[in-house]
């Protein structure tokens, strides 16, 4: 699976606000509502749903980056947004590393499949240093679309 | 000549929980693997790897019905691929839960 199947480009977020949990899960959640994928009317049940996951144990998987998601029933494909905090976010992390990168997903209850392809992915990507590093300066959300897409194009993993 | 305590055994288990190898499990396995001093490494089919790293797990993108093969390498090999094996068969203690 390529980013391209699942990051909502507009709702790319080339420098995050907010500086706790809850409130930058917030802030991706509502650029996927303003970027049309999903409805206003969600976006409270989608922040609570992705903040109960994280009671269960946090996705921030180590190395400044985390995988925030839930399914719900307001997709019915898998959606997605990244985000980048410069100054970077306290995610109780397993490494206990501030995060800077985010990557939220949405999944539709009945697709477990789709969300271990993208989880796969990402984790591939991110698995290169380089490519961590040059996520980690992008400065706007166009930077984030190009390095996407030449990660797309297996630029980064050979 | 590798001594004894340089012991190195390997195990096929298969992803048997619906969500396969996703975050949470990939963590809990971590969690466990970090508890032995031996190397443990995670083979499905002709890649390898390191069972102590979740970003490496997620990598594998094991789904249900995925062999996998737990190789642990070091002086409690043994006692680290039976308890990892046990933590995949029995699905990673995982239920259905609205948030996974």
């Amino acid at each position: 699976m390529k980013f391209n199947d699942f990051v909502c480009t507009s709702a790319i977020c080339a420098d995050l606000q907010a500086d706790e949990k809850e409130a930058v899960i917030a802030e991706l959640v509502a650029s996927l509502v303003e970027s049309g994928q999903v409805s206003a009317d969600d976006r409270d049940s989608i922040v609570q749903a992705i903040m109960k996951r994280e009671e269960l144990g946090s996705t921030g998987i180590g190395k400044g980056v985390a995988v925030p998601h839930t399914k719900h029933p307001s997709v019915d494909r898998l959606v997605g947004t990244v985000g980048v905090s410069a100054e970077g976010v306290d995610f109780n992390s397993l490494d206990g590393e501030k995060v800077l990168l985010f990557f939220m997903l949405l999944s539709p209850p009945d697709r477990p499949g789709d969300h271990l392809r993208a989880l796969e992915s990402i984790s591939k990507q991110l698995r290169d240093d380089t490519f961590c590093k040059f996520l980690k300066q992008t400065k706007t959300a166009e930077d984030i679309q190009l390095l996407l897409e030449e990660a797309d194009n297996n630029q980064f993993v050979s | 000549m590798k001594s004894m305590s340089e012991q190195s055994t390997s195990k096929e288990v298969v992803i048997t929980n619906p969500q396969g190898l996703h975050a949470r499990p990939a963590h809990a396995f971590v969690t466990l693997a970090s508890q032995f001093e031996s190397q443990i490494e995670v083979i499905k089919s002709d890649e390898s790897v390191n069972g102590k790293s979740i970003l490496s797990i997620l990598t594998l993108g094991a789904s249900q019905g995925t062999k996998l093969q737990i190789r642990a390498s070091g002086i409690d090999a043994a006692e680290a691929v039976i308890a990892l094996t046990e933590l995949v068969e029995q699905g990673f203690d995982e239920v259905e839960t609205e948030a996974s």
